[in-house]
């Protein structure tokens, strides 16, 4: 309990500032809107009027929580303006390219632990794939995959596969390493072959490094579907776009704070299996 | 079925070149391997294209693309201008400035380090890149809007890697300075600031490859007619994918480039660190 508390006046320092930030950017407006009817609004009556705009330059915390609760508990999970349908939208798309990323990850992770030649021409290539910014292909990846006529899913899931398999391959390649000389050899002395070592010794010795990368991969991959989103009819991402189409700042800062609870749940969730899974394996630090 | 058959003997062939290579322990060969590698990916998309007469407008050559980028330099290199330096370069200058002065800040309160550390560390790990159309708002289309998504996006890795960092002197070598009676401020100059460099250039290597990203994505929730995410986004609209390609070529060398700059001065700095020597 004792490390909450700095982390608690952490955020609420935050809050505080935010509804100070609020105040200062949402009072032109105020006062723009009393000087055109003639009147003059004091520094009391400024405060109230700035957090319950309808399009404010930066709306107030409660504000946002009011929005957010309007449009995922008060609105049918069908309906178009509903957070839950474009939520549930952007995170299928998340996993779905997760689960491609990772799986293309470990592949090529077991491929350059096992052979030199992969090691020595996939690693630079791969490392020099993230300079690419996949992100900016997003829009094109649309294009083209409609022509070939492959829904948006794919596009996206293709997007959120290409951020998430890299962190993966960099983890797995470290964990797959990470049995010293001795261990090696000891298996090597009961005349164990490349799979048994494999099985036995390489794969559960990097599970700590699988779930680190994993934790860092389903962030990366949320990250991605929702820009692939940018130009679809809906999700989290053609929320924001729409939103900043039409000056909706409320419905941005929703669809954001959504975007931050479905990253923080996710890794939530990775870092509960890691606990799990390492305490059963004896690996709990 | 030829031109299957075709494009696997290209595979094969080259893979064969580049175990031969892998198995050799000079550093020539080794060296050449990746390269062969790249050539073998260019060379095996330039036949599919040409063999399955895939249209430009779905996959276009590298050929195209490497035309493209000579008669289009000019434009290339004013979107670049816009994007890469006003936006991403400055706004990583910025954002990486602001994150160190901060991490000096809070290093004398630990109770401000336990708040601000699982915080900074949760919101590196957001898709803050969502906060583009906010930013846009506030900012204007101009490159201030793009500077200050990578300002926020680079700021909290940053951070977490340069706290960490302060933290990274021995206790045996600040007891040293102790003894020598050395102020805070010659502790934090002659030791502390060393030791967090490895730290500080870990940060600042992931803040890189974020910046260009952040700023190309930022241009497409509005920007001026110039720029590379607006080229891109132009360019969808006419099909001209040779032209995206050439941006996107553009942003991999620079971000490369950028990357490679800073390891450079990294082990130019961090020169003592274990993992530098070799």
């Amino acid at each position: 309990m004792r490390g909450l508390a700095p982390i608690l006046t952490v955020v609420a320092v935050i809050i505080a500032l935010w509804y100070a930030a609020a105040v200062m950017m949402n009072r032109t407006w105020v006062y723009d809107q009393a000087a055109r009817a003639g009147e003059t609004v004091s520094f009391a009556q400024m405060v109230p009027l700035t957090m319950v705009q309808e399009r404010p330059v930066l709306p107030a915390p409660h504000q946002v929580v009011a929005e957010l609760a309007k449009a995922t508990v008060f609105t049918a999970p069908t309906s178009k303006k509903s957070l839950v349908y474009h939520g549930w939208i952007t995170l299928s798309a998340t996993l779905l390219g997760f689960v491609i990323g990772t799986g293309l990850g470990i592949a090529l992770a077991v491929g350059i632990v096992h052979n030199r030649a992969m090691d020595l021409s996939v690693m630079p290539w791969a490392i020099a794939s993230q300079m690419v910014p996949i992100i900016a292909l997003a829009p094109m990846l649309a294009v083209v995959m409609n022509q070939l006529g492959l829904s948006g899913l794919a596009t996206k899931a293709v997007i959120s596969a290409y951020l998430s398999f890299f962190p993966v391959v960099v983890g797995m390649v470290k964990g797959l390493r990470s049995p010293d000389r001795m261990q090696l050899d000891l298996l090597t002395t009961y005349g164990a072959t490349r799979g048994q070592t494999f099985w036995k010794l390489r794969l559960p010795a990097s599970m700590p490094y699988f779930f680190a990368s994993m934790k860092v991969a389903v962030a990366a991959s949320l990250v991605g579907a929702i820009v692939a989103e940018l130009n679809q009819p809906a999700g989290i991402g053609a929320r924001l776009l729409q939103g900043s189409y039409y000056g909706q700042t409320l419905q941005i800062w929703a669809a954001l704070i959504l975007a931050a609870v479905l990253a923080a749940v996710l890794i939530a969730v990775f870092g509960g299996v890691e606990r799990a899974t390492l305490k059963r394996m004896g690996m709990a630090r | 079925m030829m031109t299957l058959i075709l494009l696997l003997a290209v595979w094969l062939g080259l893979w064969a070149v580049n175990a031969r290579l892998a198995r050799g322990r000079s550093r020539a060969a080794r060296g050449a391997v990746p390269l062969i590698f790249g050539v073998t990916l260019l060379a095996l998309w330039e036949l599919a294209v040409r063999l399955y007469d895939i249209p430009g407008a779905i996959l276009p050559p590298p050929s195209a693309i490497l035309v493209r980028f000579g008669t289009d330099a000019g434009l290339l290199a004013q979107d670049f201008a816009q994007t890469g330096l006003r936006g991403a370069f400055l706004g990583w200058l910025i954002g990486c400035g602001a994150a160190v002065v901060t991490a000096i800040a809070i290093d004398r309160s630990p109770f401000l380090q336990k708040g601000l550390l699982p915080v900074g560390s949760f919101i590196a790990a957001l898709p803050i890149v969502g906060t583009a159309p906010i930013m846009v708002m506030w900012f204007g289309f101009d490159w201030q809007s793009k500077a200050a998504v990578v300002v926020v996006m680079v700021f909290f890795p940053v951070l977490v890697n340069m706290v960490a960092g302060l933290k990274a002197s021995e206790p045996m070598q600040r007891d040293l300075m102790a003894t020598w009676s050395a102020s805070y401020w010659q502790t934090l100059w002659k030791l502390r600031l060393p030791a967090a460099m490895p730290f500080l250039f870990n940060g600042l290597k992931i803040a890189t490859t974020l910046a260009l990203i952040g700023a190309i994505v930022a241009e497409f929730f509005g920007s001026p007619t110039v720029g590379m995410g607006f080229r891109i986004n132009a360019s969808i609209g006419q099909l001209a994918l040779d032209m995206i390609w050439a941006e996107i070529a553009v942003a991999a060398l620079a971000g490369s480039a950028f990357y490679g700059a800073v390891a450079l001065i990294e082990k130019r700095v961090t020169f003592w660190h274990p993992s530098q020597r070799t």
